[in-house]
């Protein structure tokens, strides 16, 4: 979905829990997250550190597509 | 009687017993005999015997799956000290199906037993399973199919190439239904190879079928879209496969294999709650995505850069379907039709999660 995105002339930033699995697909802007149950969060901290964690990962995705690549990327 | 192969079984928390999703995050255990599908590969083959099974959490192992392998190689080591004279011939793990947690475990698993104890293994894949593309050139894959409905089918040709494994017989991805590996063996022909290619290209030429000799690979690569030059006037769209619906879910999009995706509002909300939203993926404890939603659809923080300018604008709907053994043909689908709505939307960059 991710490439059909980018392929339409979008950047598409996915952020995601299996890195190795973006890559072998082929997405182009990877920005690797928490944890599978939950992406953009961690119930094991406070609610401010959460969001701090949040805003974090979304910031990063919003460099990868304002970032020109050649080729994939991981913005870790 | 001659003694029987000493089999080690890998499964994860749901093929082990130890339960769903809640126990995903499972770290990995060492069990004596078999367990589940184990017990059905043992009953098969008579010359095998599944002597332990070990099974950890698709969560733990998708999360730290070189430290969740180096435990289990520490845990077969431990089990098996040389000098009690058991010596383990064959690792077999899985089926895992369609599954990619579970795929990627059997894949790094498999490369590092033979790789670091010496024991041959094999795993059985859906050819589409993301594993398949990172692991098939060093470990042996029996061609499986993409649900359950396969496991009898697939325990028989794990038995059938496990054994001509420890045998050391060559392993032939047609004849055995294992996935190719990219491996070039030598042969005799009875005609040259320029009589095979006359051959074929008559056959071509007349309409009728024919097989290449040496399939090319394909790489489905996309060129990546130019940066956002202002992402302060630019219109961001979020996307998720993640499951996030608006609570009831109205389009009943399925927990697994689903067939559509949801286009929801944003408009008017600030944040996702509890009780506006819900996750109705299968393939994951939903617990913290179900208590906050913005865990996984990030619109809290999508709002704060709204507000604070650094985008231009929060695309007001959003989309979402459930990637679970979703089909790399229908999730193809998925993004064209999605990515159409977006364009002529005038959306600009799109930010995907993903569980």
């Amino acid at each position: 979905m991710v490439k059909e995105l980018e392929r339409a002339g979008m950047p598409t930033a996915h952020i995601c829990s299996i890195v190795p699995i973006s890559k072998t697909v082929g997405a182009n802007r990877i920005v690797p997250s928490v944890a599978i149950p939950h992406p953009l969060g961690d119930p094991a901290k406070t609610a401010e550190e959460e969001s701090a964690i949040r805003r974090a990962l979304v910031e990063k995705a919003l460099i990868a597509l304002e970032t020109d690549i050649a080729e994939q990327r991981v913005f870790d | 009687m001659p003694q029987k192969i000493r089999v080690i079984h890998y499964l994860n928390q749901f093929f082990g017993g130890l339960g769903g999703e809640e126990e995903a995050g499972a770290e990995p255990s060492w069990f004596d005999g078999p367990r589940g599908p184990g017990a059905l590969l043992d009953e098969l083959t008579p010359e095998l015997e599944v002597v332990a099974t070990i099974v950890a959490g698709d969560n733990y192992m998708a999360e730290h799956l070189t430290e969740g392998t180096e435990r289990i190689l520490a845990l077969i080591e431990q089990h098996t000290p040389a000098d009690r004279g058991v010596e383990l011939e064959l690792l077999l793990a899985g089926p895992a199906f369609n599954a990619g947690r579970y795929g990627m475990a059997c894949g790094a698993l498999c490369q590092a037993v033979q790789s670091r104890l010496g024991i041959r293994a094999l795993t059985a894949l859906y050819p589409e399973n993301p594993a398949v593309a990172n692991y098939r050139r060093e470990v042996a894959m029996l061609r499986a199919g993409d649900d359950v409905m396969g496991m009898r089918e697939a325990l028989e040709g794990m038995a059938r190439v496990g054994l001509k494994l420890v045998r050391g017989e060559p392993i032939l991805p047609v004849e055995d239904g294992t996935i190719p590996r990219g491996i070039r063996q030598n042969y005799f022909s009875v005609s040259t190879g320029a009589e095979r290619a006359i051959d074929m290209l008559m056959r071509k030429l007349s309409g009728a079928d024919f097989e290449t000799e040496y399939a090319m690979p394909v790489f489905d690569r996309v060129t990546p879209a130019p940066a956002i030059e202002d992402m302060g006037s630019a219109t961001v769209a979020l996307v998720t496969s993640g499951g996030i619906v608006p609570r009831g879910n109205p389009d009943r999009i399925e927990a697994a294999s689903a067939s559509r995706f949801g286009e929801y509002p944003l408009e008017g909300l600030d944040r996702l709650t509890a009780e506006t939203h819900q996750s109705v993926h299968g393939g994951y404890d939903p617990t913290y995505a179900n208590a906050d939603p913005n865990r996984v659809l990030p619109l809290d923080v999508m709002r704060d850069l709204e507000r604070e300018g650094r985008i231009g604008r929060l695309h007001p709907l959003y989309y979402a379907t459930v990637g679970n053994a979703t089909s790399v043909r229908r999730a193809r689908r998925f993004g064209e039709e999605i990515a159409a709505l977006l364009v002529n939307e005038g959306v600009q960059a799109v930010i995907f999660t993903s569980t």
